[in-house]
């Protein structure tokens, strides 16, 4: 089959590779219809994620229709399904509590190693990103390997179209989570750092929970106007100063909740982002979380900070004072998919969240590198591109 | 012999480490009797902390590793019991012959292709709660172990601490044992208790085993 496969930094291609196989029992393969790039792909393109592997193939924001089914597998051929990127076997302690993305045994005993040096105990497991996540193939190929596929895949319904569902894979749950995490009351203002689209789902999840008021942040003209369809008050953190905006915008006493959506590769204009940013370049650290010290600096006492935003390894100058001064709750996490998927499936159903708005960009998966370099280097016009298999080569 | 003494000797002197390393088996079949009294019980020096012996600091000769498993102690100890079911979650066994109630016969893969072969015993037997054995004498390496099951938290099912001794007094043995076992043995141990529970709690174990661009890999193979 064609896959995309990553071969280092800045250097992705479409290659002809082995197809998938059925492993274990509870396995499906799936031919992909529609597969999304993720802001979190980025980190793998810019080789800040460690444990990827030259060759590896990159995508976890994958749909498709069941081809082949193991023994155990409860899927049939030709059903359509969305597929979770956390891979998660249902059985353990942690998904037993809906803690999906903790799985305790999704991720190989020989690949967990690493996760529990590095993190203390061994990670859940992720489609299509590094070893340190499991080393599972993703799905911007022709077909797809879907482990456990009795717990992540949500089969969609006749009539509704791929971008309408696509999302349900990562970016709309991981929005979802992330204003559940910043635990919303009537009232409350919402800060929201990045509209991308894990800020954009961020900000209308918020609206809907019923945030009095959602603040965006970011500088791109379009993503910020987006944000502004949306319902949010914006705000381009090139022209204002963030905190004393955020100060004013709620009479002085500060957003209640706070939300990264940016990440470890933040943009930032402080003096402390330069300095991460050249570490980050001579491998002195990982992590640039600009964003997130703003949120708990920006935050109202006794406010919450919800971190949807992929963090790798460690940061430094980390507001430690104002965030235990200010009596903040901080909560964060790989999204835990499945846990959200039929709630948010039904909301689509009913019109009640649209995902198609922000998809600025469908291309064919031969297009991949030259769509991954736009996403990279044009993140003002490429709002969300969609990748499908299936599609003729259209001239880009 | 004085434990602290030996090895402290082993460390400070070349010669003595060198002819250590050439009796090494030898000293290894003396560990295992060692070993046995030391699993056994909490006998000897006095330990003052609640933790399990083998999360002491510094030079350890116990390998030790819990994990939990959310299935009753009867169906874990009843798994293991029947040695032969081992060889399917413990990567580096390529078979286990169970010859009676007590008696198995281990062939355990090493570099090259080639196997390493002994046979062991069950030492101690308690049902849903403990099995220890230890290899028989007449075995090339010499090794003991012991798992118990104990009560997880209500709800979470099963804590099963797997502890092995390879390392007599001196130390080389345990890194020959390594060698011919291709792996750390705690490193063995903690991969073998993740396989485990994956297959008690999910049915299968785990594999991302897929595609790749890297083209001496079969797509049906691990590549870690």
């Amino acid at each position: 089959m064609r896959a995309l496969t990553w071969q280092g930094r800045h250097d992705v291609r479409v290659e002809t590779v082995p197809d998938p196989e059925i492993v274990n029992p509870r396995d499906a393969i799936i031919r992909i219809t529609s597969t999304a790039i993720c802001g979190s792909d980025l980190h793998l393109y810019d080789g800040y994620i460690p444990t990827m592997r030259a060759g590896d193939i990159l995508g976890h924001e994958n749909m498709g229709e069941v081809v082949e089914v193991g023994a155990k597998s409860p899927l049939k051929k030709g059903q359509r399904v969305v597929i979770p990127f956390t891979v998660s076997c249902g059985d353990c302690f942690f998904c037993k509590k809906q803690q999906y993305s903790a799985c305790d045994n999704a991720n190989p005993a020989t690949t967990s190693d690493m996760s529990e040096t590095l993190y203390g105990y061994p990670m859940g497991a992720a489609l299509g990103y590094a070893h340190l996540t499991g080393g599972y193939a993703g799905g911007q190929a022709e077909y797809l390997r879907v482990p456990y596929s009795d717990v992540g895949p949500i089969v969609i319904p006749d009539g509704l179209e791929d971008d309408k569902v696509l999302f349900l894979s990562d970016i709309l749950p991981t929005g979802w989570m992330a204003a559940e995490n910043a635990e919303i009351e009537e009232g409350d203002t919402v800060a929201v750092w990045g509209c991308g689209p894990v800020g954009l789902f961020a900000i209308q999840s918020a609206l809907i929970m019923g945030a009095h008021k959602v603040i965006a942040i970011d500088h791109y003209a379009a993503r910020l106007d987006l944000a502004k369809r949306l319902g949010a008050e914006i705000l381009d953190y090139r022209e204002v100063d963030v905190r004393e905006a955020l100060f004013e915008m709620t009479g002085g006493i500060g957003p209640d909740a706070c939300i990264d959506c940016v990440g470890m590769e933040s943009h930032g204009l402080g003096i402390d982002n330069l300095v991460d940013t050249a570490k980050a370049h001579t491998f002195l650290g990982t992590d640039r979380p600009a964003a997130l010290r703003q949120a708990i600096l920006a935050c109202r006492k006794g406010g919450r900070v919800s971190v949807p935003g992929v963090y790798g390894g460690m940061a430094d100058k980390f507001p430690i004072g104002a965030f235990m001064e200010k009596g903040l709750t901080l909560k964060t996490g790989q999204t835990h998919v499945q846990k959200y998927s039929q709630k948010l499936l039904e909301m689509i159903g009913e019109d009640k969240i649209d995902t198609t708005f922000l998809i600025s960009h469908h291309a064919s998966l031969e297009e991949g590198p030259s769509m991954y370099r736009h996403w990279h280097d044009d993140q003002d016009e490429y709002t969300k591109i969609v990748l499908k298999p299936g599609m003729e080569r259209v001239a880009a | 012999m004085d434990i602290k003494e030996r090895r402290g000797n082993g460390e400070g002197d070349a010669l003595q480490r060198a002819l250590v390393g050439a009796t090494a088996v030898a000293a290894a079949a003396g560990a295992a009797l060692f070993i046995g009294s030391k699993l056994r019980s909490g006998r000897g020096e006095p330990w003052i902390s609640d933790a399990p012996r083998s999360t002491r600091r510094g030079r350890n000769s116990l390998i030790g590793r819990t994990v939990t498993i959310a299935k009753p102690a009867q169906e874990i100890y009843d798994f293991w019991r029947d040695f032969s079911n081992l060889a399917q979650v413990m990567e580096n066994v390529e078979r286990i012959d169970v010859i009676d109630q007590r008696q198995s016969h281990w062939v355990v893969k090493a570099p090259g292709g080639s196997t390493v072969e002994w046979d062991s015993v069950v030492t101690e037997d308690e049902p849903s709660r403990l099995i220890a054995w230890e290899s028989t004498k007449g075995s090339n390496i010499r090794n003991s172990g012991r798992v118990e099951f104990l009560d997880a938290a209500p709800g979470r099912g099963t804590m099963v601490r797997l502890t092995m001794v390879y390392d007599p007094p001196g130390g080389t043995a345990g890194r020959l044992v390594a060698k011919l076992l291709q792996r750390e043995p705690a490193e063995q141990a903690r991969r073998d208790l993740r396989r485990l529970k994956q297959f008690l709690e999910t049915g299968e174990i785990t594999s991302s085993t897929s595609p790749s661009g890297r083209r001496s890999e079969s797509p049906a193979k691990q590549y870690i």
